[in-house]
């Protein structure tokens, strides 16, 4: 660090400025003017403390006590992601390095009526009104490390599926924070709009490159059309030095069906904001999520399922294993409406807690104004059932292999709802890996 | 095989086996009976390795080895296998890959090379219809919703596959009807041989109709306190245990 620190929210307002300042009759756009009023909002909000009841558990001091080269550029080339790979799937692969889309890296094999993918800002190149129509059209005021991406957005996917499309390859989106070099920090902002009737599987995949410190703060918005059917996969696969606020902001209309999948397998610091709209009658929503923190890695998933209107369902299942030293946060909110009669949701939340020294939080919030609902929630916190390791062990299976069988079973009905083939089976043979670590 | 001398075991400080003698030969089927809190379950737990009990005393050697030195999963890998009283439900685990797994491990304890996919299974498909087990429970989750019977067969067909030198069945009747109780009891018999021995666990005779053992012994207040042959059973569903009781209060 250098010796006259400054903090870093004094550091961005200044870097804001000189952004604006350099910008010419762009200054005036409807886009830009989304940004300026996202960054009085920061200004206002400041970074969250464990004050914020939202923020209670998951203390942001050490991510903001560093430093960081925002967007920085990177060598990175094709053979330095050897080791990052994920088993080869025709699919739609698109790279990012330290917040930089990478089309030297991507490579699209679907065709353009099926689908458009296209950086941030080409897309806004060459259709402004288009892509303001949905930019930062779903978000929470209310958050800080949201505000504070809409005003820096400078690059990440605009995904457009027109209606009745079916994308049969998935699109892929890979975030390499390549911090061999120094501490870095990205944040990459995603549009996805999924047309009437249209069907898209999409996954962000988060990696790092190198020892130093590195801070993602990802916001991805998406808009599902009615009958429209949407699965969106997060998988993080970040380094011990990584630190991750990742927000995702969902808008469902009527009939139509959208799964989530969150998973967490490495990360100093991960805060996941899973925020679902169900905007919509008879439309369902899905999430999934699995994390397994080790050594001091903290971990907190936060996710909303606001029932809007009538006849709709959320269905909710997270699950856990914390080892070492390790935190886990819990949140799900279930909102119910007044309108929305006839509303089905469901959330649970199981963990296994291996050592005395980590710890679990879990805080299911439900408020429910309508009558004619049914809701359930349930939290579980608990260790490895020892009948059922005695019972493998007198099978002649070793201990090692007897937990890690327990523990691949605890989380195997959350891996089997990932329906990208190559995502799932990286995510089984990483998982399988990290389980049978003693 | 087996060797029990004068072994004690208690649990949370409470001794509940007092001295317990015993010697197995091989091939030769033991029914070890008694009243309910004899400590019959509790003798089948140590010797299968559960480590909620302490052994205070006594030594136990099968095949010439330290029995109380080794983990249950080397115990297992020796060649003794429990058959649980209450087997246990583990969802996300298909009974196959459980079993895969366990003769794997077994085979690796003995220095072997594991099978292949297609050996394993051309080897469970036979003996799961030596037990009469239905292919479809292969591919559920290990015991999860299972119907007792179906858990009781699976604990059988496990038995037949890892076939083991010495079989502990652990009230093995418990909850059974008649028609579940043949079909496990002639599992078991397909499984005799002239190496291979038992010891049977039960509260009641009935079981015994089915599997006729060599030798009866009584298990009163953690001790042996009658042994005899196979007629034993018999006076005993007549008389109850409470003549022997009497016997025991008269001597002590």
């Amino acid at each position: 660090m250098s010796t006259e620190t400054i903090d870093l929210k004094t550091k961005l307002l200044a870097d804001f400025q000189v952004r604006e300042s350099l910008m010419n009759g762009e200054a005036s756009s409807a886009f830009h003017q989304k940004k300026r009023a996202a960054i009085h909002r920061f200004e206002e909000l400041g970074f969250p403390t464990v004050r914020n009841e939202e923020w209670k558990y998951s203390n942001v001091k050490e991510l903001i006590s560093e430093s960081y080269h925002f967007n920085a550029d990177s060598s990175l080339q094709l053979a330095d992601l050897q080791d990052l790979r994920i088993p080869e799937q025709v699919a739609n692969i698109l790279y990012f390095v330290n917040g930089q889309y990478k089309p030297e890296l991507s490579s699209i094999v679907s065709s353009t009526e099926k689908i458009i993918i296209d950086s941030l800002q080409n897309a806004y190149k060459q259709n402004p009104e288009l892509v303001n129509r949905y930019f930062n059209e779903l978000t929470d005021e209310s958050e800080a490390f949201t505000a504070l991406n809409t005003a820096f957005t400078l690059d990440g996917l605009f995904i457009h599926v027109p209606d009745n499309q079916v994308v049969e390859q998935p699109v892929i989106l890979r975030f390499i924070s390549d911090a061999r070099e120094e501490n870095v920090a990205s944040q990459p902002r995603n549009i996805i709009v999924v047309g009437k009737n249209a069907q898209v599987k999409v996954a962000e995949a988060f990696r790092t490159l190198g020892e130093q410190r590195s801070f993602t703060n990802a916001v991805t918005e998406i808009f599902v059309e009615r009958d429209a059917h949407v699965e969106y996969y997060k998988v993080q696969n970040e380094s011990e030095n990584a630190y991750h606020i990742g927000t995702t902001q969902v808008n469902m209309k009527d009939k139509s069906h959208f799964y989530a999948g969150t998973v967490t397998l490495n990360g100093k610091f991960t805060r996941n904001n899973l925020n679902i709209a169900l905007d919509g009658e008879y439309c369902d929503a899905h999430m999934y999520g699995l994390y397994f923190p080790d050594g001091s890695q903290h971990v907190d998933n936060h996710t909303i399922a606001d029932h809007r209107k009538p006849n709709s369902e959320s269905n909710e299942l997270y699950k856990g294993i914390l080892r070492d030293k390790s935190k886990g946060v819990f949140n799900g909110k279930i909102f119910v409406r007044e309108d929305a009669q006839k509303t089905n949701a469901f959330q649970s939340c199981k963990n296994i807690v291996l050592s005395t020294e980590a710890s679990m939080n879990t805080k299911p919030q439900l408020e429910i104004f309508a009558d004619d609902v049914k809701c359930s929630h349930g939290t579980t916190t608990g260790q490895i059932d020892e009948e059922a390791l005695f019972y493998m062990r007198s099978r002649g299976i070793s201990k090692n292999e007897a937990m890690s069988l327990l523990m691949y079973a605890f989380c195997a009905d959350v891996i089997s709802q990932i329906k990208i083939d190559s995502i799932r089976e990286y995510l089984e043979n990483v998982i399988a890996e990290k389980l049978s670590k003693k | 095989m087996l060797s029990i001398n004068e072994l004690r075991a208690s649990i949370e400080g409470k001794e509940i086996l007092k001295g317990i003698n015993l010697e197995v030969k091989p091939g030769e089927v033991h029914a070890i009976m008694g009243p309910n809190g004899s400590g019959k379950s509790t003798l089948a737990s140590v010797l299968s390795g559960r480590e909620d009990y302490e052994v205070t005393g006594g030594s136990v050697t099968f095949d010439g080895k330290d029995l109380l030195e080794l983990a249950a999963e080397e115990r297992a890998a020796e060649g003794i296998f429990l058959a649980f009283q209450y087997p246990v439900e583990i969802p996300g685990v298909t009974t196959i890959n459980f079993l895969k797994t366990a003769v794997n491990e077994i085979r690796k304890y003995k220095g072997e090379n594991p099978l292949d996919a297609a050996q394993f299974l051309k080897m469970v498909r036979e003996k799961a219809k030596l037990v009469s087990m239905n292919d479809s429970l292969l591919k559920r989750a290990l015991n999860e919703g299972f119907s007792g019977g179906e858990k009781k067969r699976n604990e059988i067909f496990q038995m037949a596959v890892l076939e083991p030198k010495l079989a502990i069945l652990d009230e093995t009747d418990s909850g059974l009807d008649i028609d579940a109780l043949r079909i496990v009891a002639e599992g078991v018999n397909s499984l005799r041989s002239p190496d291979r021995s038992a010891i049977v666990v039960t509260h009641y005779q009935r079981l015994l109709d089915y599997i006729v053992p060599d030798f009866v012994h009584v298990l009163y207040k953690g001790r042996i306190v009658k042994s005899g042959p196979k007629e034993l059973a018999l006076e005993l569903e007549e008389k109850g245990y409470d003549w022997i009781k009497a016997e025991v209060e008269e001597v002590g």
